[in-house]
């Protein structure tokens, strides 16, 4: 189709644009007023003051007398975060339990993920579905089952007593380890999908050519397998430990009152405090936490999109 | 990797009775459930030889060469390399490397790693690896991408490295699973050269995989054709292709025309057989060694045929058609002809000269002859 | 080899049983008669009965019903979208920033997106009037947020899959880009589709707390209801609740995954005849 006259474009490429502009529109403008927007107005009520009144802060930008433009920027909340110590003690407690259930996401979910990837291949579907399936029963529920599996009273306590490997029932809920419990519970299949994923791909010649250039099998999987499947365990990982760090159900249905996450505490001051301010200075400075984790997590993610798009 | 002392003028270890073979497979069979893959296997397979097993996909000539290296194990048989016997022997602790139809290079490792791969679990000293990897990348030309990983090589030179992996540690065979299968056609040209001046230099014997018959017959010493898990026939490029042992060679090596028919005379250097088909006698010039009226197929080459537009004088071997089809093929036109029966028959013509007055067109009538020396007798 | 092989399959058993057992038990002490859960009282299904008679509670679970359709729909709709710009617009400008407010949903703790929604909406409330108060359709445009995401990946990957000369072929006989869009690529992610609405579906209805933050009186979703009941502790009509909700979706998974596996080994059946034949 030879162009009409020079710098002009055929009306069906302008079609087209506009056809794309379209399809792409939605999407992005729904993301931008629902998802970034959001975070700015975050960070702008962070730097504002409480007060007692609907709703409950000063707003920043305001026009004095003289009708001079103010803006007052308040630090105070972020001051309040740095030195109060329980709020710095619940980010390191919370970056702790985040990172040591996800070592142990990995470590229950590397053998699982492993096995189902090499099993039979008309197996492998239903072993996957297997793992999957609880994730698709409610969240709330499964966590709220181990209240009754862990309490004083309840089935563990029980069947220890009854065994007799102890006798006085062991303190279990409203402890860290509940909360750890749960928080594995919950997300190990997170860790196990992305990991099933890059393993189940692997060129299973490279396993041979290993064993062909003289590799026992241990060795062939320390030097090949496990290099290989870093990807899938980046993304594994960072997919329990981002969410896991501002975990709040599990640490307020599971731990105890001393047990310290950071959820629970921007929790308590949006809701029981009623200070919107320090909550949402709170919630900055978790994402602030969270900027790196979140950004290796895009990374990998991009990356297997691009190689799936090959 | 010294050469061999002392090769022979003319290559043919298997025609001496004193050689010892390298690989030595007794009987082997393999099956997957209830598909028999390769079935009653015997094979010899001599020190600095070429070997290739040819045909087609499915024929089991990839599950034969996996129980080389030792990643199938046989349901019945032996394997012997080297004079010991394979048998329970894992692919890590043989003698032999592979080269992968895929490559299956490491793509974590750079090059200089994955030909430093197989050294390092010899335990050999830093040093010592360092030099043996740059000796075989030397020898494939590799060197000056040492440190690139795999993903930033082209197909052809990735094909290189994973031969210099295979190499570098010396085995004593090299299996090759379809090597230049991945390679574009005028690459895999020049490759097949290379491979075999490679492979002349280290002297290594190589038992290679492949489905293209031309590959198999400029490579290698030995051809092994193989077909529904057996082994067809065993023989050097030219007794393949000149002397097939069945129809099923015959027809797989190359084209053949063949007429199906009845011993009607077998003597010393002659056998005469009645082709029903064609109402004529057909002479070859070797015996049957089958009794008179035995089934037996005749096979002729295209290019054995001549063709002419008169009745030969003697009628020895001669049958009459319409030319029906031309294939110009620059060096050669091949020509089908229908004979009275309705069956085709290809015959292969080198263009000598660039117009021929006499050139062949359609619908024309031609008698085709060939001397009995250029037939062959199949039983079947 | 086989010690190999034994090992993984004890692991692989010991995380089916550490991810399954509690569940099982879950649904085993809903039968009880007794209110406490450790002692037996013998077989009974008196907390159905109860649970449904508790009209809070199926007051919520329709609402949340109804939340979750709607989220489901919204979500496929705008989350294939996405998918659509991500695989088959390669360039355009601020992609970068579209990839990351796709990927970024699929980890941000909840709590934070909550708070910042529930900030946004009463922002927008005092700048212009709307959303009055919070109810059904802040809730709504809240899980549509983060669930559009989890779409947009699924339908991305099947997306990608897809042998693109089959548009090309389409293309080439004539039809236009939309017509192609909805004869061929359609039906062909159409799995992925109905992937992600059932995955938007169950976030949507399993969502306890970024719902907490944007409800409003009179729009209680069942997450919410039974979190207020498992916080003052275990209680039976939770564990018959719970049991419901674990049987419907067995039931569907199952029915699901049947017909996928049927669909796999046939496929897998005639690979095997095609190379047979060739």
């Amino acid at each position: 189709m030879a162009p009409r006259a020079a710098g002009r474009r055929h009306p069906r490429v302008l079609l087209r644009r506009w056809g794309r502009t379209l399809v792409g529109l939605p999407p992005y403008a729904w993301l931008m007023l629902f998802f970034l927007v959001p975070f700015l107005i975050v960070l702008k009520i962070s730097f504002s003051e409480t007060q007692a009144a609907v709703p409950p802060f000063v707003p920043l930008v305001s026009w004095a007398e003289d009708a001079v433009l103010q803006i007052r920027l308040n630090f105070g909340n972020y001051r309040y975060l740095i030195t109060d110590e329980l709020y710095v003690d619940a980010y390191l407690n919370s970056l702790k339990i985040a990172g040591v259930s996800t070592l142990f996401c990995l470590l229950i979910g590397y053998p699982m993920a492993y096995a189902i990837a090499r099993a039979p291949r008309t197996l492998r579907n239903p072993l996957l579905m297997l793992v999957v399936l609880p994730f698709w029963t409610s969240f709330l529920i499964r966590v709220y089952a181990w209240m009754g599996i862990l309490k004083n009273e309840g089935l563990l306590n029980t069947f220890l007593l009854w065994s007799g490997l102890i006798d006085q029932p062991l303190q279990m809920l409203e402890t860290d380890f509940a909360v750890y419990v749960g928080i594995i519970y919950s997300y190990l299949p997170f860790m196990v999908l992305p990991l099933y994923a890059t393993l189940e791909k692997m060129d299973l010649s490279l396993l041979e050519a290993a064993a062909d250039l003289g590799c026992r099998p241990f060795r062939a999987f320390l030097r090949v397998t496990l290099p290989l499947s870093v990807p899938g365990m980046i993304a594994g990982s960072m997919l329990v430990f981002i969410p896991a760090v501002g975990e709040f159900v599990i640490p307020d249905l599971l731990g105890g009152p001393d047990t310290l996450m950071i959820g629970k505490v921007l929790w308590s001051e949006f809701f029981d405090n009623r200070d919107w301010p320090v909550a949402s200075a709170v919630a900055v400075a978790m994402l602030i936490l969270l900027v790196a984790p979140i950004m290796i997590f895009q990374h990998y993610q991009n990356k297997s999109a691009e190689a799936e798009n090959r | 990797m010294a050469l061999p002392s002392a090769k022979p003028i003319v290559f043919s270890p298997w025609n001496d009775p004193d050689a010892t073979p390298l690989i030595r497979i007794r009987g082997v069979s393999k099956s997957f459930g209830d598909f028999l893959a390769v079935n009653n296997v015997d094979l010899d397979i001599y020190p600095g030889e070429f070997f290739s097993l040819l045909g087609a996909s499915g024929c089991g000539k990839t599950t034969l060469l996996r129980m080389l290296a030792g990643f199938e194990s046989p349901t019945d048989g032996r394997i012997f390399i080297d004079g010991v016997d394979m048998t329970g022997i894992p692919p890590y602790e043989r003698p032999v490397n592979m080269m992968f139809q895929s490559y299956a290079l490491f793509p974590h490792m750079t090059v200089a790693q994955n030909v430093a791969f197989g050294l390092k679990q010899d335990g050999l000293s830093k040093k010592k690896i360092a030099e043996k990897a740059k000796e075989v990348l030397d020898l494939v030309q590799m060197s000056a991408f040492s440190e690139r990983k795999p993903n930033q090589l082209s197909g052809g030179q990735r094909q290189r490295v994973a031969l210099a992996r295979s190499l570098a540690k010396e085995p004593k065979v090299l299996l090759l699973d379809e090597p230049l299968a991945a390679l574009d056609k005028k690459l895999r040209g020049q490759t097949q050269l290379e491979l075999v001046n490679i492979q002349d230099r280290v002297g290594i014997t190589f038992v290679m995989v492949t489905h293209d018959q031309e590959e198999a017959m400029t490579m290698s010493a030995r051809i092994g054709v193989m077909n529904a898990g057996f082994i067809e026939q065993v023989g050097t490029p030219v007794e393949i292709y000149e002397y097939p042992a069945t129809t099923f060679v015959a027809d797989f090596i190359g084209t053949a025309n063949m007429f199906d028919g009845v011993v009607a005379l077998d003597e010393q250097n002659r056998t005469v057989v009645d082709c029903a088909e064609l109402e004529a006698q057909l002479t070859v010039g070797h015996s049957s060694g089958v009794a008179v009226g035995a089934p037996v197929t005749v096979m002729v080459r295209p290019e054995k045929m001549t063709v002419q537009r008169e009745a030969p004088q003697d009628g020895l071997n001669s049958v009459h058609g319409v030319v029906s089809d031309i294939a110009y093929l620059g060096d050669i036109s091949i020509y089908h002809v229908r004979l009275n029966s309705g069956r085709k028959v290809q015959v292969a013509l080198t263009n000598l000269r660039h117009t021929s007055e006499q050139r062949l067109t359609w619908d024309d009538e031609v008698y085709l002859t060939w001397h009995p020396a250029n037939s062959l007798v199949l039983v079947q | 080899m086989k010690n190999r092989a034994l090992a993984l399959y004890t692991a692989l058993g010991l995380g089916y049983a550490f991810l399954y057992l509690p569940i099982v038990l879950l649904v085993i002490y809903s039968f009880n008669a007794s209110r406490l859960v450790t002692v037996w009282g013998g077989f009974s299904i008196k907390w159905y009965g109860e649970l449904l008679n508790d009209e809070k509670i199926l007051d919520a679970a329709w609402l949340s019903l109804k939340v979750a359709v709607i989220n489901a729909t919204i979500s496929t709709f705008l989350g294939t979208l996405a998918a659509v710009v991500l695989v088959r617009f390669r360039r355009f400008t601020g992609r970068t920033l579209f990839t990351g407010m796709i990927t970024a949903p699929l980890v941000m703790p909840e709590i934070i997106t909550g708070l910042a929604m529930l900030l946004l909406f009463v922002s927008m409330e005092l700048a212009f009037g709307w959303p009055d108060g919070r109810s059904v359709t802040t809730i709504v445009i809240a899980h549509v947020t983060f669930s559009l995401s989890f779409v947009t990946v699924v339908v991305q990957s099947r997306l990608a899959q897809m042998d693109i000369s089959l548009e090309e072929a389409a293309m080439d006989l004539g039809a236009r880009p939309v017509k192609v869009f909805l004869v061929i690529t359609l039906p062909i992610i159409a799995p992925a589709l109905l992937a992600g609405w059932l995955l938007s579906f169950t976030l949507s209805i399993d969502d306890v707390v970024i719902s907490s933050f944007v409800t409003g009186p009179g729009s209680t979703t069942l997450p919410i209801v039974i979190f207020s009941k498992v916080r003052l502790g275990v209680s039976p009509e939770i564990n018959a609740l719970a049991s419901i909700v674990v049987a419907i979706v067995s039931v569907g998974i199952l029915v699901f995954g049947i017909l996928m596996q049927r669909q796999e080994a046939d496929r897998l059946r005639s690979e095997r005849t095609a190379a047979d034949q060739g």
